[in-house]
């Protein structure tokens, strides 16, 4: 049985001209402790697709099941990172901020706080447990937001281009830091980008989309042993391949 | 300076008041007008402290502010509430918006015939005045508050399994405080406006209102003078010890708005 899988979902907008389909028979499937990537052009329905694995979106046909019985509604467990560093909740600080899913589950407080800093020390930011997000970085920011999404240790882990409004030296750091993290917690993983190079560094697997409507392209399997050097030639040859797929060069 | 946190205020504070000071002065000995009704800065210091040593001025300043401060309670405890369901459910926000676009352009004193009528003279009315005047910025800024909660928060929030009635207590309520805020603001200095006009007509011998009104009746101008000083005293204390603490102490260290100028 597959941790999580996605069954010929469909998912169309309504339109004042009448559904426009986003996403047209798109399945594949997650393994436990899987990091894939699903990578497409903007406009391809990768946010869509994020979207309705997290409940926020009712597909229009298809479902979407998690260890076999289908997802209804925001009711299951998920950890959601998105790009906007505006994500944390400004009056909790970055502590409070991780403790939020804890509180959910009715964790009491001091085993709230003792896993509020673990998460925290595994991004590195035990030292800011009791800033504000606002005096963060955004780099900082999105690892209190990664922190969060793990700490009440959710059975997938949904990021939506989080390091993409980051600098270019910040976001390799951020790639090494997560691959880290998922190595240490070996959550499964769902990380929408356009960003091929990043997919190729991170993912199990690549997803490839293509636009209007999205469809599955191509599915790649990225063997490469981590950490991954990112000019070798074996990183680009995988870089060039799914290149090929989204219809580039 | 050792203490700029509190100096600089009270620096600031001190330069505009004795630039006001100065201009109320020249205009009073400028005779434009006769000195009886324009007295000086001297004189209205005099009035004040007769008014403080007598024991008058404390007892006007109590009842008006017991005024202010029941109705503004009342009108907080209504208006949030409604408010913020109006912002947060399509039918509530389609069941308000009618009656509060129709009540909140009619001017509070306009009120001041009808509750006399229904609640006599005294302090119901003027704390139904300032109930009136109160409530609708109360509405409209925790309505707009909770409008601008970013979604980011609310969908963050539900990923980790906030219920409707968690979201609202955890993500809604503190998302909209800067809005409530300056809702309560303007709530305040609409306060003024209702309590003063209704102690004008319908208040019976105690407030600032009526003393202003009454200080008319025997040429008092010092009197009226010394109690619009101390409206403006308090309007300041309130400003600077309880909204700007408030905001310091939250959306300030929050960093949702920019903190006031030490």
């Amino acid at each position: 049985m597959h941790h999580l899988e996605l069954r010929s979902i469909t998912f169309e907008y309504a339109t004042a001209d009448g559904p426009l389909t986003a996403l047209r028979e798109l399945s594949f499937a997650v393994e436990p402790s899987e990091f894939l990537c699903v990578v497409g052009q903007s406009g391809c329905g990768k946010t869509t697709l994020l979207n309705v694995v997290a409940g926020f979106l009712k597909p229009t046909r298809g479902a979407v099941l998690l260890g076999g019985k289908p997802v209804t509604g925001k009711g299951f467990d998920r950890g959601i990172v998105f790009q906007d560093f505006a994500q944390l909740f400004p009056w909790r600080t970055a502590q409070r901020n991780v403790e939020f899913g804890l509180e959910m589950k009715g964790v009491p407080r001091a085993e709230r706080e003792e896993v509020a800093l673990r998460f925290l020390r595994l991004v590195k930011l035990e030292k800011f447990a009791r800033s504000y997000p606002h005096e963060l970085s955004g780099g900082m920011q999105q690892r209190v937001a990664i922190a969060r999404a793990l700490a009440y240790n959710p059975a997938v882990l949904l990021m939506d281009e989080p390091f993409a409004a980051l600098d270019a030296l910040t976001r390799e750091e951020m790639q090494r830091l997560l691959v880290d993290v998922w190595r240490e917690t070996k959550k499964t993983v769902i990380y929408v980008t356009h960003n091929v190079a990043e997919a190729v560094y991170l993912a199990d697997r690549i997803v490839v989309l293509t636009p209007h409507p999205g469809t599955v392209k191509a599915q790649v399997r990225i063997a490469m042993p981590r950490p991954r050097d990112t000019l070798s030639v074996e990183f680009l040859e995988c870089q060039r391949e799914v290149v090929g797929h989204l219809g580039g060069r | 300076m050792r203490h700029p946190g509190v100096v600089r205020p009270i620096l600031g504070t001190v330069c505009s008041f004795g630039l006001a000071a100065l201009v109320w002065e020249s205009f009073a000995r400028s005779g434009l007008f006769a000195p009886a009704l324009t007295p000086s800065v001297v004189a209205i210091g005099a009035a004040l402290g007769r008014m403080l040593l007598d024991g008058t001025l404390l007892r006007h300043v109590l009842y008006t502010l017991y005024r202010i401060l029941a109705g503004l309670a009342l009108a907080a405890a209504v208006g949030l509430p409604i408010g913020m369901l109006m912002g947060r459910f399509r039918h509530v926000e389609r069941f308000f918006i009618p009656l509060v676009s129709v009540l909140s352009p009619i001017p509070s004193l306009a009120w001041v015939p009808v509750f006399i009528l229904w609640f006599g003279l005294g302090n119901t009315a003027a704390i139904a005045l300032v109930f009136y005047a109160a409530t609708f910025p109360i509405i409209l800024n925790a309505w707009t508050g909770v409008r601008s909660v970013s979604r980011l928060w609310i969908r963050a929030a539900e990923a980790m399994g906030a219920d409707e009635r968690v979201l609202f207590q955890k993500v809604v309520l503190p998302g909209s405080m800067p809005f409530v805020i300056t809702g309560l603001r303007q709530a305040f200095a609409r306060s003024w406006i209702a309590v003063v006009g209704g102690e004008m007509i319908a208040a019976t011998s105690w407030g600032l209102g009526w003393v202003i009104f009454d200080s008319k009746e025997f040429l008092n101008a010092d009197v009226m003078m010394a109690s619009l000083v101390v409206i403006g005293i308090l309007g300041l204390a309130f400003e600077r010890l309880i909204f700007q603490a408030i905001e310091r102490r939250t959306v300030g260290l929050w960093g949702m708005v920019k903190a006031v100028a030490g």
